[in-house]
């Protein structure tokens, strides 16, 4: 079957399965689910597929996935380098950043859904935590950048990348600003880049460059 | 000091349909601290930090409140009325910037193509042709009619692209409401408000709500088609500069493509609606 996602169009967690599938090629049956304002997934429909009430949740046909970090790890299978090189190394690093998303999430994920859809939560304590995230993350891909790599665990991006980007993109919608962080804006745009990319609201997609001026035309 | 003319306006603060016991919605409005609830009998009530009643209109599926004494009815929007429609609230979103950024962004169609891609509009479909727009004396309300758009996916219901027609109008200063070609019933109107909050001058509570003609698409998806969309706007509002509304020329040089926000920014000083505004040319 084609895999089904209970989605929500503003769910950073949700557009990470669906960047993820658009960059491997995966075609996925999108339900919507009325997240806001109708709180759905706490209805219990919604919790007889996932007793959490959390979203996104992805049924492959064998298995209910309900942790978005399980369901990179299905979409990639088989899409070689999208879990690492094979090394040890690798393998170990991408699952520190997978774990390390979901800090993303509590912290700048959190902020955003305060800021924009009325969540409760400690705004000041989730803006300083993420500001924590992001200078580790600025502080690894500069030494990443140093040995000449772009993406958070190698030369290409595997899942570990697309776990942490939605919620690192959308950290000004919960008021913390990206200006700081020259090597996170770098990072992003590389994946921005990356062919099959596919946006949502408030990750926009790279315009084309438009030709250089001409110079003295003028 | 807000303005009597501002004070006399209607404002939305709640849907109904979510508004609960006592203490129920505790949110801002103009400034100041308001409560939104329903009382032992079922009633919905506003009452502001002293505890006193606010005049209370329930229309479209939301509450509305005004802070002072008002002057005239709430808009009607008859359309919503024709059976067959399907009303849909489509909750609140919190935009930090002024109200009526947030309704002049609602009114303008040269930056669909380049903030709702390939949904509203597209490269390089970008020219807004001529429109036409007035205020109706009868109503005061600005109007924009003979609005097309070339649009890649105008709504749930339509499939490929298609030529919208538009007509734009605001009836009250922080509400706006469109109608666009209807992809399931052409002839018919389908009808898109938003009913802006202004919790300050620079930031706001932004309430989308739809009246359409479409019998097939799940409510959950035609809620996050409108989601969809006015989250793409969010980012651009909030990074908007100046942040208050210029009513003023000299920072801003409007263009043909600006007639609506041109005469919204008129009819707001004309009437004293500076609530969000900025008065002085920068």
């Amino acid at each position: 079957m084609t895999p089904r996602l209970h989605d929500y169009v503003l769910s950073a967690s949700c557009y990470k399965v669906r960047l993820m599938a658009a960059l491997v090629g995966v075609r996925l049956d999108l339900v919507a689910v009325d997240f806001h304002p109708g709180r759905e997934h706490k209805g219990p429909a919604f919790r007889a597929l996932n007793p959490a009430g959390t979203l996104p949740v992805l049924e492959t046909g064998e298995l209910v996935l309900t942790e978005s970090t399980a369901m990179l790890v299905w979409l990639a299978q088989g899409h070689p380098g999208w879990t690492g090189d094979g090394s040890r190394s690798a393998a170990a690093q991408v699952q520190q950043w997978l774990a390390f998303s979901a800090r993303l999430a509590a912290s700048l994920g959190m902020a955003r859904l305060h800021d924009m859809l009325h969540f409760p939560a400690d705004i000041d304590g989730c803006r300083l935590a993420g500001i924590d995230c992001l200078r580790e993350v600025e502080a690894h891909l500069f030494e990443a950048r140093l040995a000449g790599r772009l993406f958070l665990t190698g030369d290409r991006p595997t899942i570990a990348d697309i776990a942490c980007f939605p919620n690192v993109a959308l950290a000004p919608d919960g008021g913390v600003g990206l200006e700081p962080y020259p090597g996170i804006r770098l990072w992003m745009r590389a994946i921005r880049s990356l062919p099959g990319f596919i946006e949502m609201p408030g990750i926009h997609r790279l315009h084309e460059l438009r030709p250089a001026p001409e110079r003295g035309a003028a | 000091m807000i303005p009597q003319a501002v004070q006399d306006c209607w404002y939305p603060l709640a849907m109904a349909a979510l508004t609960g016991p006592y203490p129920g919605r505790a949110t801002q409005l103009l400034g100041q601290p308001i409560r939104v609830f329903r009382d032992a009998a079922g009633t919905i009530r506003v009452q502001g930090d002293a505890g006193a009643d606010l005049p209370v209109i329930l229309r479209f599926g939301h509450v509305w409140a005004c802070p002072g004494t008002p002057q005239r009815d709430l808009f009607t929007i008859p359309e919503a009325d024709h059976p067959g429609r399907r009303l849909v609230d489509c909750g609140v979103v919190r935009v930090k910037c002024s109200p009526l950024r947030a309704v002049e962004n609602f009114l303008d169609i040269a930056h669909f193509p380049f903030v709702h891609t390939d949904i509203l509009g597209a490269e390089p479909h970008t020219e807004v042709g001529r429109y036409e727009v007035h205020i109706r004396e009868d109503t005061d309300e600005v109007w924009a009619t003979k609005v097309r758009f070339h649009q890649p996916q105008a709504a749930m219901s339509a499939e490929g692209g298609i030529e919208t027609e538009y007509m734009y109008r605001v009836p009250a200063p922080t509400a706006a409401v469109l109608y666009k070609t209807c992809p399931a019933r052409p002839g018919d109107w389908d009808v898109i408000g938003i009913f802006v909050q202004p919790l300050t001058e620079e930031l706001c509570d932004v309430w989308p709500w739809m009246a359409l003609y479409d019998d097939v698409t799940p409510q959950a998806a035609l809620i996050q088609f409108q989601q969809m969309i006015f989250l793409q706007d969010r980012s651009i509002l909030e990074n908007q500069i100046p942040r208050l509304l210029p009513l003023d020329p000299g920072m801003e040089i409007p263009t043909q493509a600006d007639l609506t926000s041109v005469a919204y920014r008129r009819w707001l000083k004309r009437k004293g609606l500076t609530y969000g505004a900025q008065m002085v040319a920068a």
